[in-house]
């Protein structure tokens, strides 16, 4: 599988999702810059972490209109795997590939620190090498991940299984601590963990490989 | 012609920035002040000469770019 890796202006994550997916797990990945037009035959995208364009405006607000989104909305109108991690969750809200909103995060301090986070749904193309009700511990580290949807949108998100992960030490206000969320289809998932910085003993914690594991299709460790 | 665009967060919309604006007010000594909700202004100029036509694309860029209508609203002035 190959995986592409969109390097905004302000991206800050896209090395280290590149080395987990080459090094770690030796999988092809490639970097897409944002004026391209090409995803060069991408089997899944990675919109990484970071502040894109400085999170002018609101964060991931200028980005999704940046060259390179229209391809990547086109790949995911088609069924293309996209997932975005922490800034680029935002983006994928931005975008409107995802429903709801990231919000200021409630105690109105940037929060960097591992969180525990628990796994919702486990039949997800991102979470199959998973199980159901496994806790993880994956590190965060953002101003703006209070996730926000209203009610009525909440109830569908919750009813069909959309919620994949959630937060057992809610870092940020997010409703229902939510953590992570799948789109109806189930091709484009985005969450406020950062999988790819724990993905090595070395890190601290390795949870994230359940996760790159899941998506190559290799067995659980 | 100017073009106002006044883009607030939406009733029921968590405000931290605002909530911490309004605890700076209590402590300075304004009692008074309650449901504080912090939002944008921004101010431009449009080329043209039809205030109509230029606020509903104020608006278009409203719903494209300028507002989160997830979470916020908006409103232009055309004048």
């Amino acid at each position: 599988m190959k995986f592409g890796i969109v390097v905004f202006p302000g991206s800050n994550c896209d090395h280290d999702a590149y080395h987990v997916i080459k090094h770690v797990f030796g999988q092809p990945a490639e970097f897409l810059w944002h004026k391209d037009r090409d995803l060069r035959g991408t089997d899944l995208v990675i919109l990484p972490g970071g502040f894109a364009y400085g999170d002018y405006l609101r964060c991931g607000a200028i980005a999704r209109f940046s060259p390179i989104m229209d391809e990547v909305v086109r790949f995911a109108q088609k069924g293309g795997k996209v997932i975005g991690i922490c800034n680029g969750f935002q983006v994928l809200t931005e975008a409107g590939l995802l429903p709801g909103a990231l919000l200021q995060n409630a105690s109105r301090k940037y929060v960097c620190r591992h969180v525990r986070l628990r796994v919702e749904n486990a039949t997800t193309a991102f979470s199959r090498a998973m199980h159901r009700g496994q806790e993880l511990r994956i590190p965060v580290g953002h101003g703006a991940g209070n996730y926000y949807l209203d009610p009525d949108g909440l109830k569908r998100l919750e009813g069909e299984g959309q919620v994949v992960f959630r937060y057992l030490d809610n870092p940020n206000g997010s409703i229902n601590d939510i953590a992570g969320v799948i789109n109806q289809t189930g091709n484009i998932l985005g969450l406020m963990p950062h999988p790819e910085r724990a993905a090595e003993p070395v890190l601290g914690s390795s949870d994230g490989r359940w996760f790159f594991e899941s998506l190559v299709g290799g067995s659980a460790r | 012609m100017v073009a106002r665009v006044y883009v607030t967060l939406k009733p029921g919309v968590l405000d931290p920035a605002g909530k911490a604006v309004e605890q700076s007010l209590h402590s300075l000594g304004f009692p008074e002040v309650g449901e504080f909700r912090l939002g944008k202004y921004m101010e431009f100029m449009v080329a043209g000469k039809d205030p109509a036509a230029a606020k509903s694309r104020v608006e278009e860029m409203c719903r494209k770019l300028l507002a989160n209508t997830v979470i916020e609203n908006y409103r232009v002035e055309v004048e």
